[in-house]
């Protein structure tokens, strides 16, 4: 009798213990499928495009090495990306000084309206840009504007969706400062 | 564990409401089932020991007992359904319009409600985490509930005796007694049931008939084809078993495949648009009525190209044609290397590809050119010169062109809809001539201009849009299917049929028992019955 019993509660066990292996599979792939590519704490991953008004290909791993990276996708047809630009803009040259680059990724299909848009507002801040989509497939963009705050070793600081404000966007690069 | 032993002799296990073997009632385990105060005796599960009911002790017991219960099992259901239909009240987040940010997006579009909806969670239902949980403990449900209760049916189906106990016959929803029956009638009656292909069998004289003992195995059949179903789902979170991904694609243009690592590029050589012929009678009628063209093929002529050696995203890479062919619907395009299809999903007809313009004076009534260029959408110059010294700048231009806040802004990059703005300048103009075109529409700020760009003719291209696809999990999804619809067709059209005949002292009882279709079993007593001695059954429940 107590054999029986003894077997019911290891037969219970096993199928509970298997039912509970696969719920925890279930949830751990579907919950981890959208960030699977990049997430925070990862190696940001090298690309090279073309600079916009200037002949020049920017590598990420190589032009920017021990410096902070903010990348800010964006285009021109996206009004909140339009938005932040002149934010960039305000913190670029004081940022640059402390070792911390900003760089544009647009995702427009012509370098006529980038080139238009950067003349007319002025931006002093290098823009690249992706004009295949290929960058914007290995980072991920769903939503833009989408930008990736990057330590100066290379991996991901943060990864922020949506627009951003003036303090957040100060204080995101303060994170990625280099120590000096 | 206390087993219990009955009158006939059968040591039944603890928490069984009716012996295995003979039927008895089991006095202390009456109220399990309802049985108290009742005629008839519940018949469910054959009053079988279910585990779930009896014990409590252990963490695992209680998990189990917790799953083991039907009336959990549908209230998980329950509750998934309401779930499901409040993801619905409105979009989820993959739905709103990309690049706009869904906190505001929900509030603005929605009010307060739509705020609640987004702040509870609501907008991404059917990824969050609760919901997965929801859904997977009716799997769970299922299967340990099916456990607890196919082993004890099994089991009191196989231990079940043909002399039944005098309560558990009279009990029974049909019963009948006749008086001064002989045993030539019950041997008749056991011939007739035989040829009606009841199985039957004798225990000193009483007789069991029985038929569609398979019709009980139903539901589990169909439980079991449930759970495949939720395991070929759960295998689509794999790689190697599903990929979905989708890609637009322009003619002409070279795109990178999705879900390639970067690695397989695809060109849309030509997208091909073949309507039904309005001019043949055969379905002249029919696209009258639909009132519109009615495709009869689109397919995209694809050529295939992997990438040669290493190179990171942005970087021109080298490519080299893997192979080339048609997609249509249904006849996708395989690239074996990497096991993904590429299927014929969507189009868009006429982009705008090129359009041609031609400077001429405003006044001249022939509109005699005095220059001429050619804007390429996908490669547009900033500047065109068109002789004598005059030249279009382009101040701006909007693929999509739309106004926002009287501000001209675009929509997107795609020139479904272009807009420019050029500066004219010329050797007679003092500083420039704005000309604002738009299709159909000329919106030129300024009357005083002397010049004017008009539009000469212009180049269409069309889209294709195709679903990037690898799935090796449909195969599990029909054999789950089937399974599940021999299980429902098991339950639905085999009826299990019991008839107990039982000798008295004067005569001969008889009971019957089914799991559906009262009507079926007494249908087939009465026949047998006529041409019979013995009396018709009598449905006690209708007596009560």
């Amino acid at each position: 009798m107590a054999n029986k019993k003894q077997k019911r509660l290891i037969f219970r066990t096993i199928v509970l213990l298997i039912l509970l292996g696969a719920v925890v599979f279930a949830l751990v792939t579907n919950l981890n499928n959208d960030n699977e590519v990049l997430e925070e704490g990862q190696l940001a991953k090298n690309f090279e495009l073309a600079q916009i008004g200037a002949n020049n290909t920017f590598n990420l791993h190589d032009d920017f090495k021990g410096k902070g990276v903010m990348l800010n996708f964006w285009a021109t047809y996206c009004e909140p990306c339009k938005d932040e630009m002149p934010y960039m803009e305000q913190l670029y040259p004081k940022f640059k000084e402390k070792g911390v680059e900003i760089l544009a990724v647009s995702l427009d299909s012509t370098t006529l309206v980038i080139e238009n848009f950067m003349k007319k507002n002025n931006l002093t801040f290098p823009i690249v840009h992706d004009k295949r989509g290929e960058v914007m497939d290995a980072y991920n963009i769903v939503p833009i504007p989408t930008t990736y705050f990057i330590h100066p070793d290379g991996t991901i600081a943060r990864i922020v969706e949506g627009p951003l404000t003036l303090s957040n966007l100060e204080s995101y690069l303060n994170e990625i400062v280099p120590d000096s | 564990m206390q087993r219990i032993k009955c009158e006939c002799g059968h040591v039944n296990p603890e928490g069984t409401v009716l012996c295995e073997a003979c039927g008895k009632p089991i006095e202390q385990n009456q109220h399990i089932d309802g049985n108290e105060n009742k005629k008839l005796l519940n018949m469910r599960y054959e009053g079988s020991a279910r585990r779930s009911k009896t014990y409590n002790k252990s963490i695992v017991d209680k998990i189990w007992n917790f799953f083991s219960s039907v009336k959990v099992g549908v209230w998980l259901i329950i509750l998934t359904l309401i779930a499901s239909a409040v993801g619905t009240i409105f979009p989820q987040e993959m739905y709103i319009p990309p690049g706009v940010n869904p906190a505001e997006h929900y509030k603005d579009s929605y009010g307060l409600f739509g705020q609640i909806y987004y702040q509870l969670g609501f907008h991404n239902l059917f990824s969050s985490w609760w919901y997965m949980i929801l859904v997977a403990s009716i799997g769970v449900s299922l299967v340990i509930c099916s456990i607890d209760r196919v082993v004890p049916l099994y089991r009191a189906l196989k231990k079940q005796r043909a002399k039944r106990h005098d309560v558990f016959i009279q009990r029974q929803r049909l019963f009948g007694e006749t008086k001064n029956a002989t045993s030539e009638d019950i041997q008749k009656l056991v011939e007739q049931l035989k040829k009606k292909n009841y199985k039957v069998t004798e225990d000193n004289g009483h007789y069991l008939a029985e038929k569609g003992r398979f019709s009980r195995w139903g539901p589990y059949v169909n439980h079991i084809g449930l759970i495949i179903i939720l395991l070929a789902a759960m295998l689509r979170s794999l790689p190697f078993m599903y990929v979905e991904d989708y890609v637009w694609v322009r003619e002409g243009e070279t795109k990178v495949i999705p879900q390639t690592e970067q690695q397989y590029y695809i060109k849309n050589e030509d997208f091909i648009f073949e309507v039904y012929d309005e001019n043949d009678e055969r379905f002249a009628e029919a696209i009258k009525r639909n009132g519109e063209m009615v495709p009869s093929n689109f397919q995209t002529n694809a050529v295939i190209y992997k990438v040669d050696g290493d190179t990171i995203p942005g970087q021109d890479p080298e490519l080299t044609e893997v192979k080339s062919g048609e997609i249509i619907v249904n006849k996708p395009l395989k690239i074996e290397d990497i096991d993904i299809s590429l299927y014929q999903a969507s189009y868009q007809l006429n982009e705008f590809q090129s359009m041609s313009f031609k400077l001429h004076v405003k006044d001249d009534a022939e509109e005699n050119a005095i220059g001429e260029f050619t804007f390429d959408m996908q490669n547009p110059q900033s500047e065109y010169d068109l002789g004598n010294g005059y030249k279009a700048v382009v101040d701006e231009y909007y693929p999509e062109f739309y106004m926002e806040n009287g501000i001209p802004a675009s929509k997107s990059k795609y020139p479904r809809d272009p807009a420019f703005i050029f500066f004219v300048y010329g050797p007679d103009i003092e500083k420039y001539e704005v000309n604002f075109l738009a299709i159909g529409a000329n919106l030129n700020p300024s009357e005083d201009n002397k010049y004017k760009l008009s539009l000469t003719g212009l180049d269409m291209r069309d889209v294709t849009g195709l679903t990037v696809k690898r799935d090796h999990t449909l195969p599990y999804f029909a054999v789950g299917a089937i399974i599940f619809m021999i299980g429902v067709v098991q339950g639905m059209y085999w009826y299990h049929r019991r008839i107990w005949i039982h000798p008295t002292k004067d005569g001969v009882w008889i009971a019957a028992h089914t799991n559906k279709n009262w009507f079926g079993i007494k249908k087939d007593l009465e026949k047998m019955l006529e041409e019979n001695n013995i009396e018709m059954p009598k449905d006690q429940q209708q007596l009560e």
